[in-house]
C-alpha cells in the first residue's frame, strides 16, 4: 500500500540550512548535506531543499550543493527557489535533483508549468503554492508570502494540475510557523478536487498534527522544517506514532 | 567491474551513477555500442516520455543493440517500460524484450481523488521472484514515480498493488527491470543494485 510521506524541508541560503519563523528572523541550523543524510538515515521519505538565495553567486553555490546532495543521499529530493526558466530546471536536474518546485515564477507565467511538464514530464514538476486567507478568500501569495496576488488558491491549484503539475505543495501562510497544526480544512477541500498528490506544509508542531493532516486533510505527504531541525520530533518516533494510529508509513 | 549506464537524451541518470558509486562502482555513462557490448553490466535507466525516447533509441541504433545483449541488463522505470512490447504512452511499439504491455493507470471514476496519478512515493513489493531480490523479504518499501505501468505476466518478478496489481519488476534470461527507482530506494534499493552487480 502506498505510504504517506514525511518530508523535512531545508531552506538554504548561501549553501547553509536556515529556517525562518514566518519567513523572517532567519537562523542557521546546519550543513544541508549532513542534515539531509541524517534525515534519510532516520527514515525521511523525501527531502525538499529550497534555495532562498537571491544572488547569482548564491545560485551557482546551490547547483554545486545539489550535486553533493545527490551523491550522498539515497532517497528522492526536490529542489526549488528561483527557478524561472527551463534552463534553471535543467541545470538542477542535471545536478541530480529528482524534482523541481516552482512557485512565484509559475504564478507570473503559468505557461512555465506546461513547458516544464512537456520537457521533463509531469512527475518532475511540483507546483508550490503559498496562500493566505484574506477576509475569507484564500489568496495566492508570491515572494515568500509577502505579496498577495489576484489568484484564488483552489482555482490556481486546479489550473496547475490541468497545466501538467505532478504534485502540489501547499503552504498555508496563516499556519506556517505557528505550530498549531496544518490547514486541514483547506487541504481536505484541495485533495477532494485534485487528481494529483498534495504535500501539506505549514503548522506542524506535534505528532498529532501529522496524524490529522493525513486523516482530516487527506494529504499525501506532510512537510515540516523547524520541528525536525530543532529535534522537537524525531522521524522514527513520528513513524511509530503514525503506524500505531493506523496510517501506512514506510 | 565494468558497468555501463546507457546515455539518454534526457533525464536524471546521474542518480544511478551516484548510487553505484555509493556501492564502490565507478560506472560509465555512454551511448557507444562497442563500450556497451563489452561491459559486464548494462543499466538502462529511464526518465521521460516513451515515444520520444524510443525515437532516440532508434536514431542511435540502440533499439537493435539492446535486445541482443547477453550480459545482465537492468532497466529502470521508463527503461522497464521500453523493454516491454508496447506502450500506450504515445502509442509506441517498444523493444519487445518482455511480452508485457504498458498502459496508463486509470482510477475508477469515484476514486479519482483517492487513487492519484502519477503513482508517487513509497510502496511495497511482493511475490518476489528473481535473484535481484536475494536475501529480501516480501513487502519491503521502494520508491516509485510513474503514470504508466506494465501489466503482470509471465516475466513478472515482483508485484505492487496500486489501483491494480502491476509488474514492479520483470525478469527474463539476462534481462532485469524495475518500475521503481532502486537508486532512490534507500537501503532496500542499494541491496537490489548490489544483487544485480553480483549476478
Amino acid at each position: 500500500m502506498l505510504a504517506k510521506r514525511i518530508i523535512p524541508c531545508l531552506d538554504i541560503k548561501d549553501g547553509q540550512t536556515v529556517k525562518g519563523i514566518n519567513f523572517v528572523n532567519i537562523k542557521s541550523v546546519g550543513d544541508p548535506v549532513e542534515l539531509g543524510a541524517l534525515y534519510a538515515e532516520q527514515g525521511a521519505d523525501e527531502l525538499v531543499f529550497l534555495d532562498i538565495t537571491a544572488t547569482h553567486e548564491g545560485r551557482k553555490t546551490f547547483v554545486e550543493l545539489v550535486k553533493r546532495i545527490a551523491r550522498e543521499l539515497n532517497i528522492p529530493f526536490t529542489v526549488g527557489g528561483g527557478i524561472s526558466e527551463l534552463r534553471d530546471a535543467d541545470a538542477l536536474l542535471c545536478a541530480g535533483a529528482d524534482k523541481i518546485s516552482i512557485n512565484s515564477s509559475a504564478v507570473r507565467n503559468p505557461n512555465l508549468i506546461d513547458e516544464m511538464a512537456q520537457h521533463f514530464g509531469s512527475q518532475f514538476v511540483v507546483t508550490a503554492i503559498d496562500a493566505k486567507n484574506y477576509d475569507g478568500v484564500w489568496t495566492v501569495t508570491v515572494n515568500g508570502g509577502r505579496i498577495p496576488t489576484d489568484r484564488e488558491l483552489f482555482s490556481w491549484a486546479k489550473e496547475a494540475e490541468n497545466r501538467g503539475a505532478g504534485e502540489i505543495l501547499f503552504t498555508s501562510m496563516d499556519h506556517d510557523g505557528t505550530k498549531n497544526g496544518f490547514a486541514n480544512v483547506e487541504l481536505a477541500r484541495m485533495t477532494g478536487m485534485l487528481k494529483i498528490p498534495v504535500i501539506a506544509s505549514g503548522g506542524a508542531g506535534s505528532m498529532q498534527h501529522f496524524r490529522d493532516v493525513f486523516t482530516l486533510g487527506n494529504a499525501d505527504a506532510g512537510l515540516a522544517a523547524s520541528i525536525f531541525h530543532y529535534r522537537e520530533i524525531s522521524i522514527p518516533d513520528l513513524k511509530t506514532y503514525l503506524r500505531n494510529n493506523g496510517i501506512t508509513v514506510r | 567491474m565494468d558497468v555501463v549506464i546507457i546515455k539518454y537524451n534526457a533525464g536524471n541518470i546521474e542518480s544511478v551513477r551516484n548510487a553505484l558509486a555509493r556501492l564502490g562502482v565507478d560506472a560509465c555513462i555512454t551511448g557507444d555500442h562497442a563500450r556497451i557490448r563489452a561491459a559486464d553490466r548494462v543499466i538502462f535507466p529511464g526518465v521521460g516520455e516513451a515515444a520520444t525516447t524510443m525515437a532516440y533509441l532508434k536514431r542511435e541504433g540502440l533499439d537493435l543493440l539492446l535486445p541482443r545483449l547477453t550480459q545482465p541488463v537492468l532497466g529502470i522505470c521508463l527503461g522497464l517500460q521500453l523493454m516491454c512490447s508496447y506502450s500506450e504512452e504515445g502509442d509506441t511499439p517498444c523493444l519487445g524484450i518482455f511480452d508485457e504491455r504498458v498502459q496508463r493507470f486509470r482510477p475508477a471514476p469515484d476514486r479519482e481523488h483517492a487513487d492519484k496519478v502519477p503513482h508517487i512515493g513509497w510502496n511495497n513489493i511482493a511475490r518476489l521472484r528473481s535473484p535481484l531480490f536475494d536475501g529480501m523479504a516480501d513487502d519491503g518499501y521502494v520508491y516509485f514515480v510513474h503514470s504508466y505501468y506494465a501489466a503482470t505476466g509471465e516475466h513478472t518478478a515482483a508485484v505492487t498493488d496500486y489501483i491494480v496489481p502491476f509488474s514492479a519488476a520483470l525478469h527474463r534470461d539476462n534481462f532485469y527491470a524495475t518500475q521503481f527507482h532502486p537508486e532512490k530506494s534507500g537501503t532496500v534499493g542499494a541491496k537490489i543494485l548490489s544483487n544485480f552487480l553480483k549476478l
